[in-house]
C-alpha cells in the first residue's frame, strides 16, 4: 500500500517538482488530496482528485500563494473507510499539508472527522450530505439537505404538482437522514402519511422488478406522483433500466435523483431516462462565460473532449479558491488564522452568482432542478431566485430544529441549543 | 393551473385550424426561425402555432422535437435535423426545405425540450393521429388521449367513432367517451358510463374513478355508491393479475439464481467440489459479452447469440485449467479445495481488474430485449426477464437430457455415484472430472451472459451470486438437478412474495433464517441424492 501511494505521490510530484526546485522546502505550501483512486468509489473521486490538480497547477501559474509554490500530496485511502482515517493522519502528521481537499461517502468523513480535529487540520469536503453535522475543521463546500432535497420536493410539489411521495434510497446514513428530513418536510406540507412511502435496498441492488411495479401501483390512484431517489451507486442504472422496460415514463411519475450527475450518466445511453430529474448547485449545461471557460480548461487539462464536469467538482474548485482568497487575506496558512479569515469569504461560483462562506461553514449556493437528456447533459427547467444558505442542523427534524451552528467570535459552535441556551459540543 | 389553460388553447386552435384551410409554408418557415431563439415558455405557444400551421412538415417536426433531433447552427440559426444510423454516422436534413445538407461547420446547439413540452407534443400528435390511416398509430393516438380525456371534444370522438371499425380502438374511445361522461357529472350518463368503465383495467380509469368518489359536491350519494362498486370490482381484478405478476417476478428471480447455481449443481452436487471461484466464471461470461459486443459492434442485435457459446467456450476452459492445475491435487481434502478456489476466485478478481479497468463496463441490451409485453392495462411482462426465464428452463432441460442420454453424461453420473468401481469399468475418471467441472463453469458462464443484461457488469459481479448458488443447491439437495430446479423457483417466489411486504432488505433476511431452520430439521435439502454411494 505504502509503495503504490508513493509511487502515484512522486509521479504528481514530479510534475511540479521542475518549477519548484529551487526552492527551499519552508517556501512550499503542502495541499493534501484524499480521494480514493482504487475500490468502488475511485469512478467519481479520481475526478475530484485531478480537479484539484488543476488547481493547484494553474495557482502556481499564477505565482503561488504567498510568493510561495503549492504542492500537491495525493494518497489513495482506496474506498476503504477506515484507511481514511489514517491517511488523514498521515497527511497531518507525515507530511505536514496545510490544507485536505477530499472524502465522498459520509462514512468516509465521518471517518477522517476525529482525527482532523485532534489534529486540528482543515479538510474542504466537496460532495453533497444529508448535515446535521458542523466541524470546526470541515468545511463542506457540497449542499446540506436544504439546498437539494428540500428545493426539489418544493419543485415537484409546486410546479409539478406532485401529492403522492415514493422515497427510494440505499440503506446507508446519507438516504437514511435525507428520507427522514424529506417525510417530516413532507408531512409539515400536508401530506398524508398514506401518500408516502417509503423503500430501502441494499447497495448494488440489481432486481428492481418488485419495486418498480410497486412505484406504478402507487402512482396510479389519479393522485400525481413523484419518486425522490437517494440511490447511489451503480445500482440506478438496473433501476432506471427497468423503470423503462416497465413503461414508466418521466412523464407519468417523475423520478429525482440526488446522486445521479453528469459524470454518472456519461458512457451511459440515457435515451429511456430522458426527462427524469436530478438536483444540483451546478449542472454542465448552465451557460456563463466562467463556465465555458472552466470546462474548457477542464477539458485541455485531462486532455479527452468527451469528459464532462459537474456539481462536485465546482463545489472543489469553490472550496480551493475560497481556501486562496482567506490564506493571502489571513497571510498565512495557520489553520486557526486561515478558518477565521474563511468566514464571509465570497468568490464567484461557476452559475453566474457568488458562493459565500457562511459562519457555519456551509456555502450560500444557487440550486437547479434540470431534466435528463438523450446526450447526458442535464437541462436546468427551474432555479432558485436567489442563493440559498446551507443549514448544518435541519429545520424539519425535531432532533436538531432548535440547534445552529456558529464559528465565528464570540458564539464559535458548532451545535448551539437555542432553546437550552448553551453550546452542547466541544469548542 | 396553466396546463389546462394551455388545454383549452390547443382545443380551440384545432377547431379553428379545420376552418381556416388556407395554409401557407411562408407561415411555417417563420415559425421554425424562431425555435432558436426560443425557451421553455415560449416553445409551448411556438409549438402549438407550428401544429395549426397546418404543413405537411410539422408533424415531423414535432416528432423529431419530442425524440431529440432537432439542432440549429448557432451561427446562422438554421434549424435541421440530424440523424445517427447503427455506425455512427450523422446526417443532416434541412427542417425548411427537407434537403439533406452537408455537415455543418462549428458545434451544433439542440433545440432542447423537456417534459412539459413532451407531454405537449404527444397531445397534439395523438389529436393528428387519431384520422391516420395506420391502425396501429391511431391505437396509440387513442391511448394518448386516454391519459388525458380533457384535451379532446365529444363530438370529436363521437365522429371517429362513427368511421372507427377496428375493435380495440373502438372499445378505449368508448372508455373515453364514458370517462368524460363521469367527469361531467350527469347523474343521467352515469349508469350508461359506469356499464363501460366497468370492464376496464386501464389505470386511468381507476385513476378517475377515485377522483370522482371524493366529488361529494359533483355526484349524489347513491352514483358514489355506485362508483364505489364499480372501483371495488376493478380493484379486485386488478390485485388478482398482482399476484400473477408477483408470481412472474419470483419466477423471473428464480431462473437467474437457477443458471447461476446449476453449473455449482454440477461441480458441486455431482463432483463433490466446494468451488469458491464458481462466482468468477459468471463473471468471465459476462465480460465475454463485453468483448463480443466490442469486437463486433455492428452486431448487436445477435450479439448475445454469439456471446452465449463463447461464454460457454471461455469459462469452460477456465474451469478445465482449474481443474487440471489446482483441484485434481487437493481430491478429497475439502478444506484445501475452499481455500485454494477462493485463492483462484481473487486471482480472477484482479486479473479483470488489470485487463479491463476496475470500473464497471457498459454492456449493451439489444433492442428485442427492452420493452414489455402488455398483456392487459393490468398486467405486463418485460420482454428480458420473460426471455430469461425460456432460456434458463431450456438450458436445464438441455443439460438433463445430455447427462441421461451422451456416454459424457453416463460416464459423469457413473463417477460421481462410484469412482471406483466406474475406475474399474475403465472410464477414465481424471478425464471425466476435467470434463464435468469445465461443463458446470461453462454454464456459469452461460450465466453471466444473462447477468450481463440485467446488472452491472464489473469485477466483482460473481461475489454477488455465489452465495444464493450456495444457497440453492444445499436448500434443493446436493446432487440433484431436479431439486435445483424446484429450490430456485420456490426462493425466488418466496422472495418475491415477501419483498412487497417487509422491503427487500428485510425479505432476504428472511429467506436466509427460514432456510436456516429447514436446513437444521432437513439438512439432506428438499430431494436428496439417492443412492449407495458413500
Amino acid at each position: 500500500m505504502k509503495l503504490r501511494t508513493l509511487i502515484i505521490r512522486s509521479s504528481l510530484v514530479l510534475s511540479t517538482a521542475f518549477s519548484s526546485m529551487s526552492i527551499a522546502e519552508e517556501e512550499i505550501i503542502k495541499v493534501g488530496v484524499l480521494h480514493s483512486l482504487t475500490g468502488t468509489m475511485a469512478i467519481s473521486e479520481t475526478t475530484l482528485k485531478d480537479t484539484v490538480l488543476m488547481m493547484v497547477d494553474e495557482q502556481n501559474k499564477k505565482g503561488g500563494l504567498l510568493g510561495k509554490k503549492l504542492e500537491a500530496v495525493v494518497v489513495d485511502p482506496a474506498s476503504n473507510w477506515p484507511l481514511f482515517a489514517e491517511k488523514a493522519r498521515e497527511l497531518l502528521v507525515k507530511e505536514k499539508v496545510d490544507v485536505i481537499f477530499g472524502g465522498w461517502t459520509s462514512v468516509s468523513r465521518k471517518s477522517v472527522l476525529p482525527v482532523i480535529e485532534e489534529l486540528n487540520g482543515m479538510l474542504f469536503y466537496p460532495v453533497q450530505y444529508e448535515g446535521e453535522e458542523s466541524s470546526k475543521n470541515v468545511f463542506y463546500t457540497g449542499a446540506s439537505p436544504n439546498q437539494q432535497a428540500i428545493p426539489a420536493v418544493d419543485y415537484l410539489m409546486n410546479d409539478i404538482g406532485a401529492k403522492r411521495w415514493i422515497l427510494l434510497g440505499t440503506d446507508y446514513v446519507y438516504p437514511r437522514t435525507t428520507n427522514k428530513i424529506l417525510e417530516s418536510y413532507l408531512k409539515q406540507n400536508g401530506v398524508k402519511p398514506e401518500d408516502i412511502m417509503v423503500s430501502y435496498t441494499p447497495f448494488g441492488h440489481s432486481d428492481w422488478q418488485n419495486i418498480v411495479s410497486q412505484v406504478k401501483k402507487f402512482g396510479s390512484t389519479g393522485k400525481k406522483t413523484a419518486v425522490v431517489s437517494t440511490i447511489n451507486g451503480d445500482a440506478n442504472i438496473p433501476f432506471y433500466k427497468e423503470l423503462g422496460n416497465q413503461g414508466i415514463s418521466a412523464q407519468d411519475i417523475p423520478v429525482v435523483a440526488f446522486s445521479v450527475g453528469e459524470e454518472e450518466l456519461s458512457g451511459f445511453d440515457t435515451s429511456p431516462l430522458v426527462g427524469h430529474l436530478a438536483a444540483w448547485n451546478y449542472f454542465q449545461s448552465i451557460y456563463t462565460p466562467e463556465n465555458e471557460a472552466f470546462i474548457a480548461k477542464w477539458k485541455t487539462y485531462i486532455g479527452d473532449d468527451k469528459r464532462v464536469t459537474n456539481d462536485p467538482m465546482e463545489a472543489t474548485y469553490i472550496g480551493f479558491n475560497m481556501w486562496a482568497k482567506a490564506v493571502a487575506a489571513a497571510g498565512t496558512t495557520d489553520v486557526d488564522k486561515v478558518s477565521d479569515a474563511l468566514i464571509g469569504v465570497t468568490v464567484p461560483n461557476l452559475t453566474g452568482g457568488v458562493a459565500v462562506m457562511n459562519p457555519n461553514h456551509h456555502l450560500s449556493k444557487p440550486v437547479f432542478i434540470g431534466e435528463i437528456q438523450d446526450d447526458g447533459q442535464v437541462e436546468v427547467v427551474w432555479e432558485t431566485p436567489g442563493t440559498v444558505r446551507g443549514d448544518a442542523w435541519s429545520d424539519y427534524l425535531e432532533s436538531s430544529k432548535n440547534i445552529m451552528s456558529d464559528w465565528s467570535a464570540p458564539m464559535s459552535c458548532g451545535n448551539y441549543d437555542v432553546v437550552a441556551g448553551k453550546c452542547s459540543g466541544a469548542k | 393551473m396553466n396546463f389546462n389553460i394551455l388545454r383549452i388553447v390547443i382545443l380551440i386552435c384545432f377547431t379553428w385550424s379545420s376552418l381556416v384551410s388556407a395554409k401557407s409554408d411562408a407561415q411555417f418557415d417563420k415559425l421554425v426561425a424562431k425555435l432558436p431563439t426560443s425557451n421553455f415558455k415560449s416553445l409551448a405557444p411556438l409549438l402549438d402555432k407550428i401544429a395549426l400551421s397546418d404543413d405537411p412538415r410539422s408533424s415531423e417536426l414535432l416528432g423529431r422535437l419530442s425524440q431529440g433531433d432537432v439542432y440549429f447552427v448557432p451561427s446562422s440559426k438554421q434549424v435541421l435535423y440530424m440523424a445517427k444510423d447503427a455506425q455512427g454516422t450523422r446526417t443532416y436534413t434541412d427542417v425548411i426545405t427537407t434537403q439533406a445538407i452537408d455537415t455543418p461547420q462549428g458545434r451544433l446547439k439542440k433545440v432542447r425540450v423537456n417534459n412539459y413540452i413532451r407531454t405537449l407534443i404527444q397531445q397534439l400528435q395523438a389529436q393528428q393521429n387519431l384520422n391516420n390511416p395506420d391502425k396501429v398509430i391511431r391505437l396509440s393516438a387513442a391511448k394518448e388521449i386516454l391519459r388525458d380525456v380533457d384535451s379532446i371534444y365529444t363530438e370529436t370522438l363521437n365522429k371517429r367513432l362513427a368511421k372507427e371499425d377496428d375493435e380495440e380502438i373502438i372499445d378505449i374511445l368508448d372508455v373515453i367517451v364514458a370517462l368524460k361522461q363521469l367527469k361531467s357529472g350527469d347523474e343521467n350518463q352515469l349508469d350508461d358510463s359506469l356499464t363501460v368503465l366497468k370492464g376496464s383495467l386501464e389505470p386511468d380509469v381507476r385513476a378517475t374513478l377515485m377522483n370522482e368518489l371524493n366529488a361529494i359536491d359533483k355526484h349524489s350519494a347513491s352514483s358514489i355508491k355506485d362508483i364505489q362498486r364499480v372501483l371495488d370490482t376493478i380493484d379486485r381484478k386488478r390485485k388478482w393479475y398482482g399476484y400473477v405478476e408477483n408470481i412472474f417476478f419470483g419466477l423471473s428471480l428464480g431462473s437467474v439464481l437457477l443458471l447461476a447455481a446449476i453449473g455449482l449443481a454440477i461441480t458441486f452436487g455431482v463432483m463433490g467440489v466446494i468451488n469458491m471461484a464458481h462466482g468468477e466464471m459468471i463473471m468471465l461470461g459476462a465480460y465475454t459479452t463485453y468483448v463480443v459486443q466490442q469486437l463486433f459492434p455492428d452486431l448487436l442485435t445477435y450479439s448475445l447469440f454469439i456471446a452465449v457459446p463463447a461464454a460457454f467456450l471461455v469459462s469452460g476452459l477456465v474451469g478445465i485449467i482449474i481443474e487440471r492445475c489446482v483441484i485434481q491435487f487437493l481430491k478429497g481434502r475439502p478444506l484445501e479445495t475452499l481455500l485454494a478456489t477462493f485463492g483462484v476466485s481473487l486471482i480472477l478478481q484482479q486479473l479483470v481488474r488489470t485487463v479491463f479497468s476496475p470500473l464497471n463496463r457498459q454492456v449493451a441490451s439489444p433492442e428485442w430485449m427492452s420493452g414489455s409485453w402488455q398483456i392487459n392495462p393490468a398486467l405486463s411482462v418485460t420482454f428480458n426477464r420473460l426471455y430469461i426465464i425460456l432460456f434458463s428452463l431450456s438450458v436445464f432441460f438441455a443439460l438433463l437430457v445430455f447427462l441421461k442420454k451422451s456416454s459424457l453424461g453416463l460416464h459423469v453420473r457413473a463417477v460421481a455415484q462410484n469412482r471406483e468401481m466406474a475406475k474399474a469399468l475403465s472410464i477414465k475418471s481424471n478425464w471425466v472430472d476435467a470434463a464435468t467441472f469445465g461443463l458446470g463453469s461453462g454454464i456459469a458462464g452461460i450465466a453471466g451472459v444473462v447477468l450481463s443484461q440485467l446488472t452491472n457488469v464489473g469485477p466483482n459481479l460473481g461475489q454477488a451470486y455465489i452465495i444464493d448458488s450456495f444457497l440453492v443447491v444445499v436448500f434443493g439437495g446436493v446432487g440433484n438437478l431436479w431439486g435445483a430446479l424446484v429450490s430456485a423457483m420456490s426462493l425466488g417466489i418466496l422472495n418475491k412474495f415477501l419483498e412487497p411486504l417487509t422491503g427487500p432488505v428485510m425479505a432476504s433476511i428472511l429467506v436466509l433464517v427460514g432456510l436456516v431452520f429447514f436446513i437444521q430439521k432437513r439438512p439432506q435439502g428438499l430431494f436428496p441424492k439417492k443412492g449407495r454411494a458413500e
